[in-house]
């Protein structure tokens, strides 16, 4: 018998973590700017005390800056900073959701595809192309015109249309992930099947879902907005980005900041997440 | 390295009778195995040899019941202790196959889940199908990881399989396949990505597990060098068929194929002044349109009119009467096959 090798180097659990957890600054910064942002919205009544309802026109159209309004005020005197923290609320809310549901439909309906293939996924993907068939917004425009105005059914379009590009990915992941020896390896072992889905090829293949999905959840505030501009968003007078920016749009020769701030806003969201985003890819490529 | 001990196997735990797999292609059914029959008994080795695509792999997954999709087994038996599983229903062939076999893959990194902890992916089997608790399974997996020779396991049970090397890697992989506590073991190209000086001690790790568990081992490889020491019989495929089958050393010393001779052949000889190494002329045939006779023959140098005059490809035949060397070829009793690669190969051997 050879004799077996000599004893490798320590080797702790420590030099793993901190192996894995350097400098990943594009992780920590998205997720620092995003916390932010929600902690600013979920504080919202502590960091303004103006009103976001709360007309008064005599204090209409203040430049920012003005004492007591920070961010100035609107055509009807309501506070900016105060509707922009509001309307954070509104905006992450129906973004997150909206992505999480089709995430979730998406990835599952992704994994049955890919994994047992046949009827199953010849039909589920028949539908992915109809849905894939129609522009994003048209869908969604149509779908929230049937269902009636409001969040509700900004969630429910967004997700009936949203999950094709989850399916699609991850069945693809699924395609190579289960041709690899480690799924192989877990079907010789006996393993059972939602174990493997669940255990092995899930894990491996989600990431790519993941970082779609924090795209798309600026896509979706961009939808909750474009939607709100025309009229099939959030009810006025309720604080929402996309109806300020609407609203802000008449005045912008003369207030150009009523549509410039929250249109910001969705810009820094779309950052934070983009940074996270490649926060993960590179997280997860050292492995 | 132990030599390959017993010589008369007993009745054999796995054996594959007349297999036929086929994969249907647009050009049409590539025949990928044409009737192998191979077995392995409890505490023995076997080889299983042949240049790339012969049908050595997918021999492997048919013994083990997962064929990649869309080819399937067209033809033959598979016996699990006598009992042919091709018969039963697919869960319960599955669940007989699973719970005997264990396989071992060529490439580590792929053979292991990336982002599962690799003391996770020993202890899972245990937890999941022998219903052992949390803290069994974690205890048992080190163990396993002790046995398949990695240092302090206990600290490695946390590693993810991209921070340990290759060698360790696939004790991993070993240490997987034995977490089922399988009776035999197919091992496919194991050490084929491993440096030379690794090799040798993953075989032997999975040769002390053979003795000392009486596991059947099942080994494929196409290094000849890798096959011989480990192995005490030996199946040489080309084109989908077993065309010589023996006891490793007298098939190696005195081969009665000429496949298994020009393989042989084209194993460098670092004592040999040779410009060139010794290849096989021409590719193997394409195995959608199989030609008649000797798959072969279009390659060998001894071929002649009778090798491919019967449609039929050549049974295997004993080379001595009542001998269990057995070979393919038709003309083995009028060619001679005494070979300066094949003797180099034997001072090794006996070195």
């Amino acid at each position: 018998m050879t004799t077996l090798p000599a004893p490798l180097p320590t080797f702790d659990a420590s030099t793993i973590r901190k192996r894995s957890g350097e400098r990943n600054i594009t992780l920590y910064a998205g997720l620092t700017l995003f916390a932010l942002i929600v902690l600013a919205a979920v504080f919202a009544p502590l960091l303004t005390s103006a009103d976001p309802l709360q007309q008064n026109l005599l204090q209409a159209r203040l430049a920012p800056g003005s004492p007591g309004h920070l961010l100035g005020t609107d055509d009807l005197g309501r506070d900016v900073l105060s509707r922009i923290l509001y309307g954070a609320r509104v905006d992450l809310r129906v973004g997150v959701l909206a992505v999480v549901t089709p995430l979730v439909i998406g990835s599952i309906l992704g994994l049955l595809c890919g994994w047992w293939g046949r009827w199953f996924d010849t039909i589920v993907m028949r539908l992915v192309d109809i849905v894939v068939a129609f522009p994003f917004y048209v869908l969604v425009i149509a779908l929230v015109f049937a269902l009636g105005q409001g969040t509700k059914s900004i969630y429910i379009a967004i997700s009936a249309v949203g999950w094709v590009a989850y399916c699609r990915i991850v069945r693809g992941q699924v395609l190579v992930a289960k041709e690899q020896e480690y799924a192989l390896a877990a079907r010789a072992s006996g393993l059972p099947t939602w174990r493997i889905l669940l255990r092995h090829l899930l894990p491996n293949v989600i990431l790519q879902a993941i970082v779609y999905a924090m795209s798309d959840i600026v896509l979706s505030i961009l939808a909750i907005v474009t939607l709100s501009y025309l009229g099939l968003g959030v009810a006025p007078p309720s604080p929402e980005w996309g109806s300020m920016i609407a609203e802000g749009q008449n005045s912008l020769l003369t207030q150009w900041y009523l549509a410039t701030i929250p249109g910001l806003c969705v810009v820094v969201v779309g950052l934070a997440l983009a940074l996270i985003a490649d926060g993960l890819v590179n997280q997860f490529n050292k492995r | 390295m132990t030599a390959p001990a017993q010589s008369g196997p007993a009745a054999p735990v796995l054996e594959a009778v007349d297999l036929h797999v086929e994969i249907p292609l647009p050009m049409g059914q590539l025949k990928a195995v044409r009737g192998v029959s191979l077995s392995v008994g409890a505490g023995e080795a076997v080889g299983l040899v042949g240049e790339s695509g012969c049908g050595k792999s997918i021999t492997l997954r048919a013994l083990l019941g997962l064929l990649p999709v869309p080819a399937r087994v067209t033809g033959g038996a598979l016996l699990l202790d006598g009992v042919d599983v091709l018969g039963m229903a697919e869960r319960r062939r599955q669940r007989a196959l699973t719970d005997a076999i264990s396989m071992v893959f060529q490439d580590s990194l792929t053979a292991l889940n990336p982002v599962m902890r690799v003391g996770d992916q020993i202890a899972e089997v245990p937890r999941r199908r022998l219903g052992m608790s949390k803290a069994e399974a974690h205890a048992r997996a080190v163990d396993l990881m002790d046995q398949v020779g990695i240092p302090e396991p206990e600290q490695r049970y946390r590693a993810y399989p991209h921070q340990l090397s290759g060698g360790m890697r696939q004790r991993i992989c070993i240490a997987i396949a034995m977490s089922t506590e399988p009776r035999v073991i197919l091992a496919d190209e194991p050490t084929t990505a491993l440096d030379v000086t690794i090799q040798a001690q993953v075989l032997a790790v999975i040769d002390k597990l053979r003795v000392e568990r009486e596991l059947g081992l099942v080994l494929v490889s196409h290094d000849l060098a890798v096959v011989s020491q480990t192995c005490s019989r030996i199946y040489v495929m080309y084109a989908g068929r077993v065309v010589e089958a023996g006891q490793s050393l007298p098939l190696l010393t005195r081969s009665e194929h000429p496949y298994t001779d020009a393989l042989l052949r084209s194993v460098p000889d670092p004592d040999a002044t040779v410009e060139r190494l010794a290849s096989i002329p021409g590719q193997p045939p394409m195995l959608v349109d199989v030609p008649p006779g000797c798959a072969f023959a279009p390659r060998c140098t001894f071929a002649r009119d009778v090798c491919t005059a019967d449609p039929n490809p050549p049974e295997l035949e004993p080379v001595s009467v009542g001998g269990s060397h057995t070979t393919a070829c038709v003309r083995h009793q009028d060619i001679d096959l005494a070979s300066g690669a094949v003797s180099a190969f034997v001072a090794e051997k006996e070195a």
